[in-house]
């Protein structure tokens, strides 16, 4: 594409007010919908798993060793390599990436998920316990509903990553929004590259904001009538439980 | 299991290489977290004594947080005027993505200091500087390690990504890799990250034994725990 400046910022201008990058297959509404579509994928399988272990792990406290190391093995993982990585073994296709991607969605989401349920006030569960709640309606009507803010921020950081680390998919499998990167640089177009980073951007902005809205309405409505005095032990404990499930984006 | 055997194979024909590209990716994954706590621990300190613009900060920084680093390592070169190839973007990227994640955790580990500790200490006589680098810091420690060993680990993992754009460090084994259709080097590749993360993380549980001298009987485990009773008492 032909620029009218070699200034950086009018090429990248250029390039995103161009109509022909706006409309076709190689344009940029369908790289977001591709990019999207790795995203859900993703979160679908990793929420599949991690939600019900973190439950299950939440509830009953049984193998909390084991989950907490087996998110740091995980977290520590590079994506990018996995992600090259299964392309080699199996096939440059849609699946190799996206199980590449649900290792790196697991770890927040698991920790999310785990961290919202066993932060639940136990003397609110000892007393649905007492009031004759079998283990299921203690976990879905009890600690779920007071641990949804939390394990939805969980989820919050599995989405923002993956929004992110799904660009690299773009070098082993030419779809999604790392496209533009990847032949912004081998074409030598700035426009391209600069224009398509901007994109990536506001993507994972504009997806982190609703999810931080649906975050906000996911506390239930007896909670946010008579919320925790600020600085209590239960409001700071859970603030360092989402921040230990959200640590970390690529 | 032919694999194995040539990774195994592949290390000592790529010796050189590989300490080369260990140590690239070292200078990337630390210099942030340096840059990280040095930045984070006074922005918070502001933040706290200036409710407004701690706002203002944490809003801008979790803003910043949310950019993917492949975007930033593209942007940073024409915000800095660095080369695109230059280690300094990659630096620059993360240290801003550690400040924001440390800078909420150092203010709510400052604010749940117990306030009788604090007047101890001007009752003392100690000057309000000195105050904060001599208790209310260390009393933080605990906090503040926590949050670094997420970032190193998050760290070590994102430095590859820098490959792609052509900032050298282990990275590159996977780029190669993938354009030489060579799994064997991915896959040594991923060892090494792997095994530099945990080696970090040790370091860091090292670290806080060695600055937290008050726990030194107990494991770090019940250290973290005595600081969350603590800060119950304070609250």
């Amino acid at each position: 594409m032909d620029y009218s400046s070699s200034n950086l910022f009018v090429q990248m201008g250029e390039w995103l007010s161009d109509p022909t990058n706006w409309s076709g297959a190689r344009g940029i509404p369908m790289r977001v919908l591709e990019h999207l579509g790795y995203v859900g994928l993703t979160m679908l399988i990793a929420c599949a798993i991690a939600v019900p272990l973190g439950m299950y792990v939440g509830h009953t406290g049984r193998g909390r060793v084991l989950i907490v190391s087996g998110i740091g093995i995980l977290r520590a993982l590079p994506t990018l390599g996995m992600v090259f990585l299964f392309a080699l073994l199996f096939y440059r296709g849609v699946l190799p990436s996206v199980w590449a991607l649900v290792l790196l969605a697991v770890p927040p989401v698991l920790s999310g998920v785990y961290a919202g349920i066993s932060s639940v006030n136990r003397t609110v569960v000892d007393a649905a316990r007492s009031m004759g709640l079998t283990e299921a309606q203690i976990l879905f009507r009890v600690e779920v509903p007071n641990g949804l803010h939390v394990m939805i921020g969980g989820v919050r950081a599995g989405i923002l990553q993956v929004v992110a680390t799904a660009t690299v998919v773009a070098y082993a499998k030419a779809d999604g929004l790392g496209v533009f990167l990847v032949e912004g640089t081998q074409i030598n177009d700035n426009g391209r590259l600069f224009g398509g980073a901007v994109v990536i951007a506001v993507l994972a902005i504009a997806v982190d904001g609703l999810m931080a809205l649906i975050q906000k309405f996911a506390i239930s409505p007896g909670l946010r009538a008579t919320p925790p005095p600020a600085g209590s032990s239960e409001e700071s404990g859970r603030q360092e439980a989402v921040a230990s499930a959200q640590g970390g984006t690529t | 299991m032919d694999w194995i055997q040539g990774v195994i194979d592949y290390v000592p024909a790529n010796a050189a290489l590989l300490r080369e590209l260990t140590g690239n990716h070292l200078v990337q994954s630390i210099l942030p977290i340096v840059f990280g706590v040095i930045i984070a621990v006074p922005l918070a300190q502001i933040a706290r004594l200036n409710r407004s613009a701690g706002a203002v900060m944490l809003t801008a920084s979790s803003l910043l947080y949310t950019i993917p680093s492949l975007a930033m390592f593209v942007f940073l070169p024409l915000v800095l005027g660095t080369s695109i190839l230059s280690m300094v973007n990659v630096v620059v990227a993360l240290t801003i993505y550690a400040v924001a994640l440390l800078m909420r955790s150092t203010v709510d580990a400052l604010n749940s200091i117990d306030d009788g500790v604090r007047q101890a200490a001007v009752a003392m006589g100690y000057t309000p500087l000195r105050r904060f680098l001599t208790v209310d810091l260390p009393l933080a420690v605990p906090v503040l390690i926590a949050g670094i060993r997420v970032i190193s680990v998050t760290n070590i993992s994102m430095v590859s990504v820098g490959a792609l754009i052509g900032v050298p460090s282990l990275g590159r084994l996977f780029t190669d890799g993938l354009t030489r259709n060579y799994p064997e080097q991915i896959a040594v590749g991923i060892i090494a990250t792997l095994l530099l993360a945990l080696v970090l993380d040790l370091l860091l549980v090292l670290l806080e034994r060695v600055l937290t001298p008050w726990t030194r009987a107990t494991s770090s485990r019940t250290a973290r725990a005595a600081a969350l009773d603590a800060r119950t008492v304070a609250a």
